[in-house]
C-alpha cells in the first residue's frame, strides 16, 4: 500500500518534530502515556523520543496483553497441560512465567502445548483430533476478543474449550490516572483496540478527567502527529478526544465485532499482573457458553499466583512508573534469551522492545 | 483479496497469501483489510488514508519540497 511509505516520510517527520518544538510548553514537563505494545515498538524502533524536546516525555502503560496475564491464569493452563489436555496458545504466551513454571517448561516436561496463529487454527486442530481435549488460551485486549467470540458462538467441537484471559483497555487507562505521582498530561490511545471499540469509551477521559486523548495509528507519522495534537490541546488549555487514525478507527468502532463480543462475553472484574484486581476489566464467557469455559469444564480455579519474582520490577514497568533500564535486572539477569519477567517475554513487552532495539543499535 | 464464505484469501504483500476470517467486516474483493490473529478486524480505505495525510499536512502547513 503506497501510503504506508508516506506515513514513514522522514521529511514530514522532521517537520512535525519542528512543529512539536514550537507548540511544546517552554517551562514545564509534560508526560504522555500510550497503552499499546505496538506504539512502544514504533516509538523505540524509529527513535521518536530523540525527536522530542527534553521536556516532552512519552511513557508506556499496560499495553502488552501477554504481560498483564496474571500468573494464576498461566498456572491454570499449566495444570490442564499436565492433566493431558492439549493447550493451544499464541507464541508469546509460551514463555510467560507462571507461579512455578511457564507453558514452555511444561512442554519440556512432556505436556502437549502448541503454538497457533489464531483461535481458528486451534479449533481446526480440535476437529482433527477428536480423541483429545483441546484448550485455547485466549489472551488479548479488545483487538483479539472478537475472534474468540466468533469461534465460541460458532459451535466449536465438544473436545474444545477456552481459558479466557481477555482484558479491556479503558479501565486500565482509568487506573493510571489514579496513580498519584505518574502525572500524565495526555493519552495516546491504541489504534487497533479502537478499531473495535471506537471512540466513545474514551469520552470520559477529557470530560471527567480533563485529559487530552488522541487515538493514534502505528506508523511514525501517526505517533508524531498524535503527540503534536496532544501538545496543541495543552497549549489551548483544552481537553478533547481526537482521532488521528480515521483510516482505521471509526467513531462507532466495528459494530459487528462489538455485537459478537456482547453475545459471547460478560464483563467482570479481573486480575492484571503487576497491577492487581480491576473492576469491569475482564471478559468471561456468558452462562449459555459455559460448556466451553475450560475453568468450569475441568474445575481449575487458581485464585492467587506469584506474579512478580524477587528483584523483577515488571510491576513498575507495566504502569510506566520506571523505564526498563531503571530495573537492576534489565539486560543483566533478565534478557530476551533468558527472560525473568513477563515484560521481557512478549514481543509487545516494554523491556523486550527496549532490549531488541538497544541490541540492534549496538551492532550498527 | 478473494472471498469465499466467511474466509478470504488475503495478500500480505510480496505474494504471501493466507486465509483470513472476514465475518467481522464488510469486505469485498480488492479491499484492504487490517488483520489480527487470522481475523480481519477493519477495512482500510486507501483514499481515506491519503485524505487524512493531506489534512495533517494542511494543519502543519507542510509544503512537499520542504526539508528534503
Amino acid at each position: 500500500m503506497a501510503e504506508k511509505l508516506r506515513y514513514r516520510d522522514p521529511a514530514l517527520a522532521k517537520h512535525i518534530a519542528k512543529k512539536i518544538g514550537e507548540v511544546a510548553p517552554k517551562d514545564e514537563t509534560v508526560k504522555f502515556c500510550h497503552v499499546c505494545g505496538t506504539h512502544e515498538w514504533t516509538i523505540t524502533h524509529y527513535g521518536l523520543r530523540s525527536l522530542l524536546p527534553a521536556n516532552v516525555e512519552v511513557i508506556a502503560g499496560p499495553g502488552c496483553p501477554v504481560c498483564i496475564v496474571p500468573a494464576a491464569e498461566i498456572d491454570e493452563a499449566v495444570q490442564l497441560a499436565k492433566k493431558g489436555v492439549v493447550i493451544t496458545c499464541f507464541g508469546d504466551v509460551l514463555r510467560v512465567p507462571g507461579s512455578h513454571m511457564s507453558l514452555l517448561e511444561a512442554k519440556a516436561e512432556g505436556a502437549d502445548v502448541r503454538i497457533v496463529y489464531g483461535v481458528s487454527d486451534a479449533v481446526e486442530m480440535a476437529k482433527q483430533g477428536p480423541d483429545k481435549e483441546f484448550v485455547f488460551s485466549a489472551v488479548g485486549f479488545e483487538t483479539t476478543a472478537p475472534s474468540t467470540a466468533v469461534e465460541a458462538l460458532g459451535n466449536p467441537p465438544k473436545n474444545f474449550s477456552f481459558l479466557v484471559s481477555h482484558r479491556l483497555i479503558p479501565p486500565a487507562m482509568e487506573l493510571l490516572l489514579g496513580v498519584g505521582d505518574l502525572n500524565i498530561s495526555g493519552f495516546i490511545a491504541p489504534g487497533h483496540v479502537s478499531a473495535i471499540i471506537g471512540m466513545k469509551p474514551y469520552e470520559l477521559f477529557p470530560r471527567v478527567y480533563r485529559m487530552p486523548t488522541v487515538v493514534a495509528g502505528f506508523e511514525p507519522i501517526d505517533v508524531l502527529m498524535s503527540i503534536y495534537m496532544l501538545l496543541k490541546q495543552l497549549s489551548e488549555g483544552a481537553a478533547r478526544l481526537e482521532n488521528e487514525y480515521p483510516r482505521v478507527v471509526k467513531w462507532e468502532g466495528n459494530p459487528k465485532a462489538l455485537e459478537v463480543m456482547e453475545r459471547a462475553f460478560a464483563v467482570t472484574g479481573g486480575n492484571w499482573r503487576g497491577i492487581g484486581r480491576l473492576p469491569d476489566s475482564a471478559l468471561k464467557l456468558r452462562d449459555e457458553l459455559v460448556a466451553y469455559d475450560a475453568r468450569e469444564k475441568y474445575g481449575v480455579h487458581v485464585e492467587q499466583g506469584k506474579d512478580i519474582l524477587l528483584g523483577c520490577e515488571c510491576h513498575l514497568v507495566i504502569i510506566g512508573k520506571i523505564k526498563p533500564n531503571e530495573c537492576p535486572m534489565f539486560m543483566k539477569a533478565c534478557t530476551p534469551a533468558k527472560p525473568v519477567g513477563a515484560c521481557m517475554v512478549s514481543s509487545e513487552g516494554t523491556c523486550r522492545v527496549w532490549a531488541k532495539t538497544a541490541a540492534a543499535q549496538k551492532v550498527s | 483479496m478473494r472471498v469465499d464464505g466467511g474466509k478470504a484469501q488475503v495478500d500480505f504483500g510480496e505474494g504471501v497469501l493466507r486465509d483470513v476470517n472476514v465475518t467481522l467486516v464488510d469486505a469485498k474483493v480488492g479491499d484492504y483489510v487490517l488483520v489480527h490473529a487470522g481475523y480481519a478486524i477493519q477495512t482500510v480505505d486507501e483514499k481515506d488514508a491519503l485524505e487524512t495525510l493531506a489534512l495533517w499536512k494542511e494543519i502543519l502547513a507542510y509544503e512537499q519540497n520542504q526539508g528534503s
